[in-house]
């Protein structure tokens, strides 16, 4: 095993150790700061592979932001200091189930299809993927970034329109 | 085997860079608490600290040794792990900025180029905006393990106030990276050398720039998480000791960094203002030259950081709110505008 396997391991064993963590606390702030460790264990993934532009965009709206409004719900809604209850054992059996079935599912399909090399060193140049998502072209991505901008400006109507209703009463 | 054929001379002289760069971060965050006292001295008309040493200049030795000695406290009925974390993480995030910052130019010392920069990494900025996003843990921790009402209440206000003012913030650089069509911060200073700097094409960005810069800090008209008034004394109430210090000293090195960003982004980085350097031809002591312009323009920086501090009141909180979201944000967008236009325009 060279040293980059060992690496990737350790990086892998922290975020996978993070997110059974944030997993299994009872302590709900402590599980979302064992969330924020495991994606940051992911943006150390990206660095290493090299792949810049994705980890800095990871930590910016993974770690800077997401986070941050779990965060900010857990302190506006939670009392975040409690233990939460233990949950039935019903429910215990059913999510090792599920992460057993997960887990057959993934492994079965590496097993059979593997991580095949594609032969050509991976291009991740920023400028690339600036051009290539403002491209009307072929393999262009204009049309999807439009549909999700779309789909994210009526997502922010939806919360204003949500957050406003009772304005008008009041006054 | 990816690390054994690594170069060795290479790791070393990082290692080096590394321990010179944090090195020099301290001492100036260090002397920045003798500065800050000593400017808001000198406008409020008094003398200042001048007891310890020449002009007072052993005072920040002092009140370190004071902070090492003191007692170190931790309540009861904090989370102790995160209590701890809280402070480190502030620390970390207020040195990690510096590794991508070009601190100098290429100096050539014992048959090698040594560029005075940690790590040239492509997406410089968005490096240092990811970092200063993540700068908001350390006082929201802190703020929460401290299981205190006023602290956590200053956490969620710094907390707010810092994410509301990073929106202003990357729009302002985005009109920036129109102008200079890189994220590389080694390309923004090569670019500002050999031509004009950035403020002169993007004055209106380096205003929302900087006005973003005080919050992030969380310097006054901005220390809402610090006002003493109205919540005793703001998100490290219960910390003692060097936990105390560290928040304290993040702070400072948050305005030395942000200072020397701003520098490198908008006032040509360690560009020797009025001199062409390329005339001087191979000389190391030209990095070093270069290296102290860009340490007096961050410093110049950390002054009008301290003098607004000592001129003008903080702002109440929806007054804060307000100029983020109803009139940064609009202007940053505007001034987005009329780039790109331009920048079209000449192409």
């Amino acid at each position: 095993m060279s040293a980059s396997q060992i690496i990737f391991y350790l990086i892998s064993a922290f975020i996978l150790g993070c997110g059974i963590l944030a997993m299994t606390t009872r302590k709900i702030f402590r599980s979302a700061i064992w969330l924020l460790f495991s994606l940051v264990g992911v943006a150390a993934l990206y660095f290493w592979m090299q792949v810049e532009f994705i980890a800095a965009v990871q930590i910016v709206v993974y770690v800077g932001g997401i986070v941050v409004l779990i965060i900010f719900s857990i302190f506006l809604t939670q009392q975040s200091g409690k233990e939460m209850p233990k949950p039935p054992l019903g429910r215990n059996i059913a999510a090792v189930l599920a992460v057993l079935f997960g887990f057959a599912l993934t492994f079965l399909l590496i097993n059979k299809y593997g991580f095949t090399d594609q032969g050509k060193a991976f291009d991740w140049s920023v400028n690339k993927i600036g051009t290539q998502m403002l491209n009307t072209g072929e393999q262009g991505f204009a049309l999807p970034f439009e549909v999700v901008s779309i789909l994210l400006l009526a997502a922010m109507v939806g919360c204003i329109v949500i957050a406003m209703r009772s304005k008008p009463e009041e006054k | 085997m990816h690390l054994l054929a690594i170069d060795w001379f290479l790791l070393i002289e990082k290692a080096i860079l590394i321990l010179l760069i944090v090195t020099v971060c301290l001492v100036t965050a260090m002397y920045a608490t003798w500065g800050e006292r000593k400017v808001a001295a000198i406008i409020q008309d008094r003398r200042g600290p001048n007891r310890a040493g020449p002009f007072g200049l052993f005072q920040p030795l002092a009140d370190g040794l004071k902070l090492f000695m003191k007692e170190e406290i931790i309540p009861n009925a904090s989370v102790k792990f995160l209590f701890v974390l809280g402070p480190g993480i502030a620390m970390v995030t207020a040195l990690m900025t510096s590794a991508v910052i070009p601190w100098g130019g290429t100096i050539h010392i014992f048959g090698r180029d040594i560029a005075l920069q940690i790590a040239d990494i492509n997406v410089g900025i968005l490096f240092v905006f990811a970092i200063v996003s993540m700068g908001v843990y350390g006082i929201m921790i802190g703020g929460w393990a401290s299981n205190n009402k006023f602290s956590l209440l200053a956490a969620i206000r710094g907390a707010s106030q810092m994410i509301s003012y990073e929106l202003p913030m990357g729009l302002a650089l985005i009109s920036l990276l129109m102008v200079t069509g890189s994220v590389r911060l080694g390309v923004f200073v090569d670019q500002q050398v050999n031509g004009v700097w950035n403020v002169v094409y993007q004055p209106l960005g380096f205003f929302i720039f900087f006005i973003c810069a005080l919050a992030e800090c969380n310097r006054t008209p901005f220390d809402l998480p610090e006002a003493e008034n109205e919540l005793n004394f703001g998100y490290h109430q219960e910390y003692s000791s060097m936990k105390l210090g560290f928040y304290l000293f993040a702070e400072y090195i948050n305005m030395f960094i942000s200072g020397v960003v701003m520098s490198t982004l908008y006032f040509g980085g360690y560009d020797i203002p009025f001199v062409n350097e390329a005339a001087f031809g191979d000389v190391w002591w030209i990095g070093a030259l270069e290296f102290l312009a860009l340490m007096a323009k961050g410093l110049i920086f950390v002054f009008i950081f301290m003098w607004i501090r000592w001129t003008i009141p903080r702002f109440r909180y929806d007054q804060l709110m307000d100029l983020g979201w109803k009139k940064l944000v609009p202007l940053a967008l505007l001034n987005m505008l009329i780039t790109a236009v331009v920048v079209l325009w000449r192409n």
